[in-house]
């Protein structure tokens, strides 16, 4: 039995044999044939083996995932059957005597740079799927055994080297138990996707492709960050006791859902998630959540070749507020540039992103995109509790522009008799030092502080989360990163403000206590940590938790913060 | 018989309407469809050939059919163009 430990990503354990995620080695030679009819029959051979897979898969996917995953297979299925495509194939290995795969990719490439030279984005991508396609008739015809992730249909732990935004739209959570990386982190897209699919999941493991086979048994701990490579039969019978207990914790957390967040004295804070999309909000009612305390509105900017419109916008705020069913929705508005580019904007390359053009700062020079996503927002308001909360704030003159500008924005409604709502309360986001330590200014003119601890640690600490070398300087429990959120925390009271956190640390179990004594209102987190929040928070005193966060906030270390807190008995 | 439309979708022509097009098309086996746009004439009864023009919103085009039953043929392909929101008659 091998041992590797890595990252552990999403929370569970699985255990089943391993699937080796691997894309294959496509290189290929021109050959001289001399039986072309022989060479046309392989061809004819491969693409009717392809499209027999194509068909099931696409039953399969109709049948699991719904019409809309399925109609990706539905256009594969029609390329294969294309005139345009298969006729200059079989011209070409006709007419020069060449082999069937080289032919085929000649042509596929004549196609796949088609696409790439388009104008649209969107057209530019399905050179994506003019390549799955080539590849899926070239696996038959080179014999190359290669399985999809979509394709799998049986238990598995995929183990890859990454997945990639298209690998992981193909698992099957049927048949993924669990899924292992050598590379990756905590925020990573593959274990943001894992916890949103609630698959476990262990990455950076650095070398776990290596060390295992397709077929090994394979042991994910999401808990811990283990994966055990051909354990015995007492690690298996281990394994699956701790699965079964960490499957009787979430039954019994699934009881919280419909209770609301109360401390063992009795005092009451608000448990919401952070959602990407509409299609979020179906996992934060699911998992109990009292709110959106982070609707992260860039997704609908990205992956598309121009900016949303009004309308689209609309509808998808329209979405969110009514599936929310009157809860509370705080969205933040474009935080974009930097590191998160949105092409489009065609945008100069920068030193320092994370400390660049971004966020506000570019709302407030392209009002034009400013405007328009506020104006989609105030239409949506008269569908729900929405609060509005502007990111990247670090200056007062900044909250008052953008405030400004919402407010021409609605005043612009009302005169073309549109309705809004006179219930929006405005906030900020609360990650820049500058803006932590003058919060009792900002309290007086905005309605709600947000903190998003994740930028907030990194510019405090002046550490690039992103960079490995720096990263021990990521400490959500420095006394320093506690002393502003108490600040923060304490100018907002002082108004009769409250005081949310949107950052991984608002769902922390080594925070959670400390924040509760500091005062914290709203914690906003992934929706699958909501659960196990409430039933943390139900153990904790309030009062208890002041008294311990006060000590905390007199120590001079992260790790004497986190060994205070750890000594709490439950 | 040609119908000419102004492409309405946000996106253009996608892969899931040229999909229902290209479907449609092919079901009227006797009957030529041919779709027209910038100056390119490609056969409806190829999704490449659909994808290629790269239809973007605000894009003109003009669906073709002859022979067979081209009365139905269009009328089928116009239903597809309403009812997935591609474009509007252009009048």
């Amino acid at each position: 039995m091998i041992k590797i430990s890595g990252i552990a990503a999403s929370a569970g354990i699985a255990v089943a044999k391993a699937f080796i995620l691997k894309h294959p080695d496509y290189t290929i030679t021109k050959t001289s044939i001399s039986d072309v009819e022989l060479e046309i029959v392989k061809l004819e051979s491969a693409l009717e083996i392809s499209k027999g897979e194509l068909a099931r898969i696409k039953a399969r996917t109709l049948a699991e995932l719904g019409e809309k995953k399925a109609e990706i297979f539905e256009s594969h299925l029609l390329i294969l059957e294309d005139p345009e495509l298969i006729s200059p194939v079989m011209d070409k290995i006709r007419e020069e005597a060449v082999n069937a795969d080289y032919a085929l990719q000649e042509v596929a490439n004549q196609f796949i740079e088609m696409f790439e030279n388009m104008k649209s984005t969107y057209l530019q991508e399905r050179a994506a799927d003019m390549r799955d396609v080539t590849k899926r008739v070239l696996n038959h015809l080179l014999g190359i055994s290669y399985v999809s992730p979509a394709e799998i249909s049986e238990e598995v732990i995929v183990i890859a080297e990454d997945l990639t935004p298209s690998d992981t739209a193909q698992l099957n959570r049927k048949y993924v138990k669990g899924f292992t990386t050598n590379i990756g982190g905590r925020t990573s897209h593959s274990a943001i996707m894992a916890r949103s699919l609630e698959i476990p999941a262990v990455v950076g493991t650095k070398h776990v492709m290596s060390e295992v086979k397709a077929g090994d048994l394979i042991i994910v701990d999401g808990l811990s960050g283990d994966v055990l490579v051909n354990p015995g039969e007492a690690e298996v019978a281990l394994y699956i006791a701790k699965q079964k207990e960490y499957d009787l914790q979430i039954a019994e957390w699934k009881k919280l859902r419909e209770e609301p967040t109360v401390s063992a004295d009795g005092k009451h804070v608000e448990l919401a998630a952070n959602i990407g999309t509409p299609n979020d909000v179906a996992g934060v009612i699911d998992n109990g959540g009292e709110g959106v305390g982070l609707y992260r509105t860039e997704f609908l900017y990205m992956g598309r070749d121009k900016l949303p419109s009004e309308e689209i916008q609309y509808n998808a705020y329209r979405t969110v507020l009514e599936n929310m069913q009157g809860k509370p929705v705080v969205v933040r508005t474009l935080d974009i540039g930097g590191d998160k580019e949105l092409p489009y904007l065609e945008l100069p390359k920068e030193m320092n992103p994370f400390l660049g053009f971004r966020a506000i700062r570019l709302c407030l020079d392209r009002q034009d995109i400013f405007r328009t996503q506020l104006r989609a927002l105030l239409r949506a308001s008269v569908h729900g509790d929405l609060r509005i909360m502007f990111p990247m704030i670090a200056t007062l003159g900044e909250f008052r522009a953008a405030r400004d500008l919402l407010l021409e924005e609605k005043a612009k409604l009302h005169e073309e008799g549109k309705e809004v709502s006179d219930q929006i309360q405005l906030g900020i986001m609360v990650e820049i030092p500058s803006t932590a330590v003058l919060a009792d200014q900002f309290a007086k003119e905005v309605d709600f502080f947000s903190i998003g601890t994740n930028d907030l640690i990194q510019y405090t600490m002046a550490a690039d989360r992103m960079n490995e070398r720096v990263s021990y300087l990521y400490q959500p429990y420095n006394p320093a990163i506690l002393r502003l959120i108490k600040n923060v925390i304490d100018a907002a009271h002082a108004e009769g403000k409250w005081t949310g956190m949107c950052g991984e640390m608002a769902g922390d179990v080594t925070a959670i206590p400390l924040l509760l004594g500091l005062g914290l209102d709203e914690f906003s987190m992934s929706a699958t940590s909501i659960l196990p929040a409430r039933s943390q928070i139900a153990k904790l005193s309030a009062a208890e938790m002041k008294e311990l966060a006060a000590k905390a906030l007199q120590l001079g270390t992260a790790e004497e913060v986190a060994a205070l807190v750890q000594a709490i008995n439950y | 018989m040609q119908t000419t439309f102004r492409i309405i979708d946000e996106d253009g022509i996608h892969a899931r309407p040229a999909t229902a097009l290209v479907n449609t098309a092919t079901k009227f086996k006797d009957t030529e469809a041919f779709a027209e746009a910038k100056g390119k004439k490609v056969t409806l009864k190829s999704i490449l050939g659909v994808l290629s023009l790269g239809l973007e919103s605000g894009d003109t085009l003009t669906l073709i059919t002859e022979g067979g039953q081209e009365a139905e043929a269009l009328g089928a392909l116009q239903d597809v163009m309403i009812k997935e929101g591609l474009g509007e008659l252009n009048d």
